[in-house]
């Protein structure tokens, strides 16, 4: 296969469980198929050189920036990206009620790539050491809160799914 | 912060890049995991004619092997894959330790460990790790295959000693031998930043001395890879402190620049250095013994 400046290529990806066929150009980050395409702007681009973390989105359920992944890169790939973790009734998923609970955000700019980083690790944070914690969630940088707020939102995202799956019951 | 336009090729076979690499030479940049390589396109700091993409070759393993008293890294290997393989911990505990100082995990989930060796980062910790063991790359083109040492492969910032029509199939990582003893130390402003100053050691018990190598990065162009003399295996703990701050002194240059004056450079390279050579040989009697 060969791409050549300005054309496009028919790619599949299904985001948030729905297939999506997409014509991009190979120069198309993830991150601006993902908002322009695709519309959804839940994915927020920050510093586009990987530092700032604000577009991380899972790539076949693993965290990676979308601002350092050309499109066309992943073609056939599954991505979450934030518009997937909500129930479609509106109910936040556990992480985002922590994040709510505990002043994990303030003007929200990178809560996205935070909830995305931690969603492969919430549930085993209970054990994580704060250092561990902490190494794991160093590639998102926040302005507002501190981190002491984002900390225990994370560690405290399985007790409230486990609540809630108790109140189920 | 967009790309310029570039064309992009997808091969589905080794052979395939070769000759890609032919055709288009110095034209050409090789895209992996693109870790490094589009945040410098995203800048505009470069902007290759043509991107080669490996992600879609065929049959490459995602994970290291074992193969003849190295273990081997394919060009698909993520760095994160590296990070986890038993195999690593096992038989490159170096590369096992180093792994969670580069960059961050959602950079690692797509970083690749030949990427990084190739991309030939003075500043980044797989190349000082891959000298300091004195490991290999494999470079290929439609022309055969050559071994490059890792002391021969990395020529300049950003710079290594491929040819134009070349790219690096595999990095090999020797497999740690008995009485051997590795540590990593780095000091970064934050955690998963270019460290200030970094160093990889690698201790060797041969009876009642012990060598150390130091393999420092962010202190020069590239890698930077010292031998300290021999020393007495019961005084080391003593005379590490002069042979470290010796080599320091004589054979390192590093750069003066925002981050740091070439005086904290030194000082850190000094303080690390003890200490990663320190722990280096203990953990060599350690492993002698058991």
């Amino acid at each position: 296969m060969v791409l050549k400046p300005g054309e496009s290529t028919r790619i599949e990806l299904t985001v948030n469980s729905v297939a999506h066929q997409v014509d991009v150009e190979a120069r198309w980050l993830l991150s601006d198929v993902l908002r322009h395409s695709i519309g959804l702007t839940g994915t927020h681009v920050g510093c586009e050189h990987g530092v700032c973390g604000c577009c991380t989105v899972l790539i076949d359920g693993e965290p990676a920036r979308s601002c350092l992944t050309f499109a066309v890169q992943a073609d056939g790939a599954a991505i979450t990206t934030v518009e997937g973790l909500a129930a479609s009734d509106g109910e936040l998923h556990p992480l985002q009620e922590s994040f709510k609970t505990h002043h994990g955000l303030q003007c929200g700019y990178c809560t996205p790539g935070f909830l995305m980083t931690a969603l492969p690790l919430y549930e085993r944070a209970p054990e994580m050491t704060d250092d561990e914690l902490r190494r794991a969630i160093s590639g998102q940088l926040c302005r507002c809160t501190g981190y002491a707020g984002i900390l225990e939102a994370i560690r405290s995202a399985a007790g409230i799914e486990h609540s809630r799956k108790g109140d189920d019951s | 912060m967009k790309p310029a336009p570039f064309t992009y090729h997808r091969p589905e076979t080794r052979t395939e890049v070769d000759a890609l690499m032919a055709e288009l030479g110095a034209e050409a940049k090789i895209l992996a995991g693109g870790q490094s390589l589009i945040p410098i396109m995203n800048m505009r700091l470069s902007s290759p004619a043509h991107l080669i993409d490996l992600n879609h070759l065929r049959d490459e393993h995602a994970e290291p092997v074992l193969d003849d008293g190295h273990v081997a890294v394919g060009p698909l290997v993520r760095q994160s894959s590296a990070e986890r393989s038993a195999l690593v911990t096992d038989r490159v505990p170096l590369l096992a330790e180093t792994m969670e100082f580069v960059a961050h995990p959602a950079i690692r989930n797509r970083g690749t460990v030949v990427g990084s060796i190739a991309h030939a980062d003075p500043a980044a910790e797989l190349p000082a790790v891959l000298a300091v063991l004195r490991g290999e790359v494999v470079a290929r083109s439609s022309s055969g295959r050559r071994t490059i040492t890792a002391g021969d492969c990395f020529r300049g910032p950003l710079e290594n000693s491929l040819e134009d029509t070349e790219w690096l199939e595999e990095v090999r990582w020797p497999v740690a031998r008995d009485h051997q003893g590795f540590a990593f130390e780095e000091f970064a402003r934050r955690s998963g930043d270019y460290a200030l100053c970094g160093v990889a050691a690698r201790a060797e018990r041969s009876g009642s001395t012990t060598t150390v190598a130091l393999g420092y990065l962010g202190m020069g162009d590239v890698p930077v890879c010292i031998e300290l003399p021999a020393l007495d295996a019961s005084a080391i703990d003593t005379e590490i402190e002069d042979a470290v701050a010796e080599v320091v002194e004589h054979q390192l240059d590093p750069g003066d620049d925002i981050h740091a004056t070439v005086a904290f450079r030194t000082h850190l390279a000094r303080r690390l250095g003890v200490t990663a050579a320190r722990r280096a040989a203990s953990n060599a009697e350690a492993r002698g013994e058991s």
